[in-house]
Parts: C-alpha cells; structure tokens; sequence
C-alpha cells in the first residue's frame, strides 16, 4: 500500500469515452495491497473495461466475499453500488440483489479461497441458476490474507514460501464450470492485459452467469520459484488458446476477419466477441472438446487461458424464473405488493 | 529504439526542465527544496553558484526556466520560480563570508571593458583564481544596462549596489567614468586577455518625417539611462510609446511617474506577436496604460517647433492556416495627440571604438564575429560576452556568456587549448528514505500559483524608487514550494529487476509509463497509455524486460515525480534518485586540476 493518495492531477490529453468520462472516473480508493499484487492489476483491467465500453459507473453493482481478492471493489469503480459481504457468501447477495434489480450490471470478484473452499456450494449454485453477472475469480493458489497457505486451486507438488510441496490436487474453477453447465468460461492473467481487457468487456456483455479464473500472482506468498501461480511461471507456461476481440455492437466492423480468426458470435445485445484461434483444433462452442482440451494441457504443465467456452444462452435466472421485465425494486408499491386479497386469491387455488 | 543511455550527463538534466531552460542552469528545485526547509541563504548561494546576481534576477530575470516549468502543461501556470529566487535573496543572510575571496595574484592581467552582468561574472568567475581584473565603466556606476535601462521602482538601487559590491569589492579594480575609446591602446597596454562586455547601446532610431523637428522625441533606452541618472525628471502629460517590448514597457511605467497621466504604448501588431514578457504587459495594464494595436507610426506632427501628436496608420492583418500574419491592410489615417513620444523599437551593440586596424573580425553589421561556445572573437585573446556578442538577450544569457568567456579566458592564459571545454556530470542519490517515505516532498500540491501583491496604485507613483513588487509572504511562499513538481527527483529503473506486474503503470497518476514491444520513436509514441503531446520531451526506454522481452517506456512529459511508480514496485527496479549536474565554472576547472595533480 502507499501511505499517499493518488494525486488527481491527470494528463490532459486522456481520451474520453462515448459518456464524457476519463479512465481516471472509474477509479476507486488507494489499494491497501501489497506493491506488485495481481489483483491491483485485474482492478486496472476491470477499470479499462468499464471505460471502454462506455458504461456508467453508478449503474453497476459489485458483490464480494473475504479475501484479498474481495477488498478490490473498494479500489475500482468508486462510482458503483458495491456490497462486501460474508465469506463465500457473495453469490447469494449477487442473487438477491440481481432478483430485486435486474438493470444493475454485476461483477462478483471473489478469490480461489472464497469460492473454491468456503464458498464452493454458493459458487457451484450460482452457476446453476445461471444469474446474469461476471464473477472473478483473482486466482494466486494461496490465502494471502492469512499468511500464506495453499488454497484449494494450489497445484499439487508447488512449494510454499518455505518450501513445503502441496499434497493435494486442486480445483480446477475453469473446468468445474464447464462442467457445471457455465456458459460462459473464460482465464487470463493479471500480468497480460491486451488479453484480459477483451476478455472481461466480453464477459460483462455475456447474458447470464460469466465465469473468468484470473491468474492473478500473490508477490508476498506465492512468486517463488516453485510456485505455478507466480508471473514468472505463468508467463513460461502459458498457452493462449483463443484470443477474443470484442466489439461493441454500435462500433462498425471495419477490419476483416482476420486469418486466425474463425468464428463471431453475436452476444444478446448485439455486441460481438469475434474468436481468434491461436491453436487450430480448438473449438471453444464445443464443450466436451473444450474439457478434453484443457485436461489434456493441464496433464502437462500448461495453464490454458482465453476464452475457453461460451455458449450464448438465454435462460438466465430471470428468464428461467419469468419474473418481471421491469425490475422489482422500480416497480410501484401496489404492484410488487398486491395486498391481502389477492393473496387469498392465489392460496385459494391450492385449497 | 535503442535503450535509453542514462548515463549521458544531458539525460537526466533534460526532465529537469526548468534548469535545462535556464541559460546558466540554475538548479531551481534545489533551491526551492532549500527556502521550502527555511534554508534561505543556502538558497541565496545555490542560486549565485550559477546566475550570480539572484536579488537582481529574482525581481527582472526573464525567466526562461518558467515556459519550461513541467507545472505549466499540467495545470497551466509554471511555479513562479522567479519570485521564490527573490525570497530567497530577501532573507538570506550576508553570504561574503561564504564567498571565496580574491586568489594569491597569478600575475595575470585581464581587462574587462563595461561593467555590465558579463564582466562582473568574468570578474566573479576569475578572482578566486588569483587573476587582476581591470574593469572599465564609462559612467560613475559600475552595473551596465542593469542600471541604466531598469528602473527603480521594478530594481532598486540597493540591491543593485550590494550584489555588485560582492565582487568588485573582493578586488576589482574598477575604474569609473573611463570610457574605452580604442581597443588599439588596450591591446598596446599588455593585458593578458580582453573581455568586452559594453552591452547593446545604440537604440534604433525610426526615419519618419518630422524626427528631427522636436527634442520631444527620445530614443528609449537612452531616455530610460537619463532617468537612471536623474538628468531627466519629468515628462509630458500625453506621451506615446513606440513599440512594445520589455522596453517599452519600462519606458511606459516611467513616465507615469515622471508626469505622464495618459500614455499609451503604440504597437504594429496584434498581441501575440508582442516582443514583451506576458506579466510586464500585466503589470503596465494594471497602471492603466493602454497598449493599442494595429498603429504604424507614419509621421510626426511637428508645428512650430511643437510636437503636437503622431500620424499612424491603422492596419488590418489576416492570418494564414499556419498562423502567419499576412501585409496589412491600410485602414484609415489617425492622428494622435501628444507632447512627447519615446522610441522603443529595439537596440544593437556597437563597437565604434574598434578600429580596422586591430584586424578584429567584424561582420557586415559590423559586430564581431564571435565563437559562440569559446565567445573568442578573431584576435587571439580578446572575448566577447553579453548582449557585446551577439546582440540583445537578456541578463541571465548574459551572465552565462560570463561564465564561458571566464573558462576561456582561464584556459587561454594557462595556454590550454580553449576549445577543449569541461564536460558536464550528473550524481544521482537515492531519497528512500523507508517503504513509503522519502526525503522530499513527493505528494502532489493542486494549489494555483499565488500571486505577487503590489503597491496600491495611489501610492506607487509618488516616487520612481518606490519598488512596485512586495515579494512574496510567508505563506505565499510555503504554498509556492509545494508546488514545484521536484523533477531533479529522478525515476530511475533497473530493468533486471522488473516482474512487469503493471504496478507502476497502474498507479501512474498522469500515465506517463507503458510496458510494450519496442519500436521505433514515432511508432512507441503512438502505442502510449496516454497520448504523446510534447514530442520535444524525452521517451526514456530501457532494455528489455527479463520475463517477456517487451520494454519500459516512460514518456518524460507530464511525470509529477510522485514516487508512486517506487511506491508500488515490489521488487524495487524503479527508484526515486536526486540529480545533481555538475556545470564547469573556470573556478571549479580549477580545483579539478588542483585534485588531480595532487
């Protein structure tokens, strides 16, 4: 952390998006993380992202657990309705607040202790109800907060600090989605912006529950030699699979498809993720060739990143639910609340 | 691009703007750190080590670092690094006794011809080195254009007379109302070396029809160098000024206090083709002058031997898409009444008293032809400095000509070769002084500039001495401080030691920093966070990055050298480090020598 604010003095050439704003209006708060931690750079992500696809602060909502990881919301988007909840507990609050208010846009940021121990349960029936947000998961493979121990996604064999190997195999969050029926399962890393940017200004566009693992290294506890999660190793045995290009729906397609580029999909609101395929045999529409995949390069050392698998569903929770189009919390009183006799109405078919 | 050679003693000097500004290379956030700790005559003696005279420059400099200043892209006013000169020269304490005094005589002569800003720093420069100075002054004051051509009320007196006794009176034999009439009979006298310093002080006269039918009609400088004298001590009520450079401006603001109650200063062109300092053109205006465009003089209207007003046209320009002014339009012809009009169109240096004979070199506005690093003219051993060499500038370029005739001069009369110059350095300290704490005052200040209090103006004009400026308060001046941006606070990285997290690119406040893959200037400057607005500001770029190859380029332009980038670096490879340039005197050449020889 730095004990002096970020002083507001910008550069006066920033660019403005389509609203009128700087990327220094999707700040937050001083991070109070260590120098150098992933998760400072998933924020600075999070925040171009926002920017870039011109979308008002104050009209998202962030949710988060405990962790290292779930203090980042303070340190983005300062602008934005934010909840930090119970640990492992954030899906439920996204879920309340996502029936009450479906017009809000939701980010979860969560960290590989918050949702792969104590937050498991949560996180897998997140992904079930398929709730309509984009859920991060700032992935170090440790419990930073506390010191330091390996997490549940720590791969086994990796040292701590000390030099301690992990006895266990990890959870894996990108194929537990997938195999959750996510649709939409994406990993970056902290380290790599030209590709995480795309990746989360697609998952914010994504119509229902979007999944993204970022390996996002813990400079205090886990950057060793020895650790899989620290930028060193990351940066050596990362193999980016798919590469997507966003593009918001009103921007005109000027360039053309692209040698490598193999497939557009057009996402619920028009916007596009155009896919560019870095390895030939990968199909990311395809899930069972998408696990097979992944298994196959986790077998040897390698983290798979990109947007891995998406399936561009339309039965998010409220779909599922059919609850009303207008969001609750700005219907009228007499409407969310009919009153006593209606009530009596409804009970009267079950007797 | 190639990766960026740190060690040059010019690199780190560059993102110091306001030193790299200065002519003399003043090390302006030193001394703003030293007055900001209440080190006042630390600051007096920084600020003399380079421009010599601070009291004097602190009030009229020209200021050419504050153009420069990084502040003044970032939030439109530069620190107001001239008055903060001032303050320091307004409380420190008597500095002689820091001053190194006259050396064991090395029986060298030099002559010194005017006793203007060039020759007192020559002499400044030579006497620790034990040479004779001989200064010649045609007047009865020792201070040259200083004196004559500012007046009282922007320079008083008294500072004038202290910083110039500060030399003279460490040895100089300075020899008033002597004026040099042959370079021939100094030449004959046997000096070791010449320095001529006499100045530009011819002022351009205008051929109109009229000049000579009135001894209304003054000659700018000249009138101003009569004031000085209190030869002159009033003027008419109506009097017009003919053009507007600082100059004229001084002209203007005399005249109100010598009788004038409606003067105007006449200028050919619009506003921001003005030859004038901005803040002399404020000040004027604050005294009610009116300044008005678009007036050539045509003819004076002279009736009876009674100057009776001005003829002038009023012209109409256009300006071309790349900004030029094209000829005018001559509107309408104005007449304006007047009783007395004063020239100040410009001056030259001349050199009457050189003769042919010498075989000096003159060109064919017969000024000498000078080096302009060495400021040797043709003659072995004669040197030229201030507006003598090439033409009007200003004090501050003035004193550094002193400052390299002096090492000339040094170099000649030991018989080295003048041209092998001393080459500057750089020392860099690191200011850690702890994980988030260093030894400077790193946050960002958002106060705007203050501003100088002035004499009310019912008072100011009751007497030409009375000084108009108040300098700054005690809290002007701690306000003042902070804003200096600290740009001798380097960024300093070690490339071997970057994980390239992002951390300082994430946190950089103005977006100055990128990790990218290299690429040739126009195309890196392209590929920036933020856009590249000053592409005469350096792109620092180091080599490449250990884990991924790409490279780190920080774009110098609008860094407020925070320390943030240090703050956030988890393994230390950027570092906040101090500069200090080394600039070569003939004084410090000296010691140098007298180190090694040891």
């Amino acid at each position: 952390m730095s004990f002096l604010k970020k002083p507001k003095i910008s550069h006066p050439g920033l660019p403005k998006n389509d609203i009128g704003l700087t990327i220094r209006d999707y700040e937050g708060a001083m991070s109070t993380l260590c120098a150098g931690c992933g998760h400072d750079s998933v924020s600075s992500a999070i925040m171009q992202a926002y920017f870039e696809l011109s979308m008002q602060p104050h009209r998202v909502a962030k949710v988060s657990g405990i962790g290292c990881s779930s203090k980042t919301p303070t340190y983005f988007l300062g602008g934005a309705h934010g909840f930090n909840s119970v640990h492992g507990r954030m899906p439920s609050i996204a879920t309340g607040a996502n029936a009450a208010n479906r017009e809000l846009n939701y980010i979860g940021v969560s960290g590989d202790g918050d949702s792969l121990s104590i937050g498991l349960g949560q996180f897998a029936h997140a992904i079930r109800r398929n709730i309509n947000m984009m859920y991060l998961i700032e992935n170090n493979g440790v419990y930073g907060l506390t010191k330091g121990q390996f997490s549940a996604s720590a791969d086994r064999g990796s040292t701590a600090k000390k030099g301690d190997a992990n006895p266990y195999s990890p959870i894996d969050p990108v194929l537990l989605a997938i195999s959750l029926g996510c649709t939409f399962v994406g990993r970056g890393f902290s380290g790599d912006k030209d590709h995480l940017v795309p990746l989360i200004k697609s998952a914010i566009r994504h119509n229902g529950f979007a999944l993204l693992d970022i390996i996002s290294p813990c400079v205090t506890f886990n950057d060793h030699e020895g650790s899989t999660k620290s930028y060193a190793h990351t940066r050596a045995n990362m193999r980016e699979t798919v590469h997507a290009d966003f593009t918001d729906h009103h921007e005109e397609i000027v360039a053309q498809v692209s040698p490598g580029e193999f497939k557009k999909i057009t996402m619920h609101d028009g916007s596009r993720v155009g896919f560019k395929r870095v390895d030939e045999h990968y199909d990311p529409t395809d899930r069972i060739s998408a696990i097979s995949y992944i298994e196959e390069h986790r077998a040897k050392g390698e983290v798979v990143t990109g947007l891995l698998y998406l399936e561009e569903s339309t039965t998010e929770m409220h779909s599922v639910l059919g609850s009303s189009e207008q969001a609750m919390a700005t219907l009228p009183y007499e409407k969310l609340n009919p009153g006593a006799a209606t009530l009596a109405k409804i009970q009267s078919r079950w007797r | 691009m190639k990766p960026t050679n740190t060690a040059h003693p010019d690199h780190y000097h560059q993102v110091v703007d306001c030193q790299w500004g200065c002519p003399a290379h003043t090390d302006v956030p030193h001394y703003i750190r030293q007055i900001a700790q209440g080190d006042f005559t630390g600051a007096y003696l920084e600020n003399r080590k380079s421009n010599v005279f601070p009291g004097i420059l602190g009030r009229v400099c020209d200021r050419p670092c504050e153009p420069s200043c990084r502040r003044g892209r970032l939030d439109e006013s530069p620190v107001a690094i001239c008055r903060l000169k001032r303050v320091a020269a307004d409380h420190s304490e008597d500095v002689r006794q820091h001053l190194p005094p006259k050396g064991e005589s090395n029986g060298k002569r030099i002559a010194c011809i005017g006793a203007g800003t060039a020759s007192l720093t020559v002499a400044n420069d030579l006497l620790p080195l034990g040479y004779d100075i001989v200064m010649f002054e045609q007047f009865d004051k020792p201070g040259g254009l200083m004196r004559t051509n500012i007046p009282a009320f922007r320079l008083p007196a008294e500072v004038l007379d202290d910083e110039i006794a500060m030399i003279v009176e460490r040895g100089v034999d300075l020899r008033l109302n002597t004026k040099v009439e042959s370079m021939q009979s100094l030449l004959d006298d046997g000096f070791d070396a010449i320095f001529v310093g006499t100045g530009a002080p011819r002022g351009k006269d205008v051929n109109l029809p009229g000049r000579h039918d009135s001894d209304r009609i003054h000659i700018g400088i000249d009138w101003l160098e009569s004031v000085a004298f209190e030869h002159t001590e009033s003027i008419g009520e109506n009097v017009l000024i003919i053009g507007v450079g600082n100059t004229a401006m001084d002209c203007c603001r005399t005249s109100l206090r010598l009788g004038g109650k409606n003067v105007k200063v006449m200028a050919r062109k619009p506003r921001a083709w003005f030859k004038a300092s901005e803040w002399e053109l404020e000040d004027a205006e604050e005294e009610n002058v009116d300044i008005i465009i678009n007036h050539a003089p045509k003819e004076f209207v002279v009736e009876n031997g009674v100057l009776k007003g001005m003829l002038f046209d009023k012209l109409a320009y256009e300006t071309d898409d790349q900004g030029r002014l094209s000829a005018p339009d001559v509107l309408e012809e104005v007449f304006i009444e007047c009783d007395d009009v004063i020239l100040a169109i410009g001056q030259d240096n001349a050199f009457p008293w050189i003769e042919k004979e010498t075989g000096l070199e003159l060109t064919e506005w017969e000024t000498p032809v000078v080096n302009e690093t060495t400021h040797s003219s043709s003659l072995d051993g004669v040197f030229f400095g201030g507006d003598a060499a090439f033409g009007p500038k200003n004090i501050i370029w003035a004193v550094e000509h002193g400052h390299r005739a002096a090492i000339s001069i040094h170099k000649y009369c030991q018989g080295e070769d003048i041209t092998d110059r001393p080459s500057r350095g750089v020392n860099l300290l690191s200011t850690k002084m702890g994980i988030h704490e260093w030894s400077y005052s790193n946050d960002f200040d958002d106060a705007p500039r203050r501003v100088m209090n002035h004499v009310e103006l019912t008072q100011r004009f009751k007497d030409i001495k009375i000084e108009v400026e108040l300098g700054f308060n005690a809290e002007q001046t701690a306000r003042e401080v902070e804003r200096c941006l600290n740009c001798d606070i380097q960024t300093v990285f070690a490339e071997n030691l970057c994980i390239e997290c992002d951390a300082c690119m994430d946190i950089c406040p103005t977006h100055c920093l990128t990790i990218t893959h290299n690429g040739d200037e126009d195309d890196l400057r392209s590929r920036l966070r933020a856009p590249s607005l000053n592409k005469s500001q350096i792109l620092y770029v180091s080599n490449a990055l250990p884990q991924t190859g790409k490279v780190m380029v920080k774009d110098e332009d609008l860094c407020v050298h925070c320390g943030l980038c240090a703050e956030r670096c988890p393994t230390g490879a950027w570092d906040m480090r101090k500069s200090r340039m080394s600039i070569p005197y003939a004084s410090s050449e000296m010691s140098v020598k007298s180190a090694s020889a040891e």
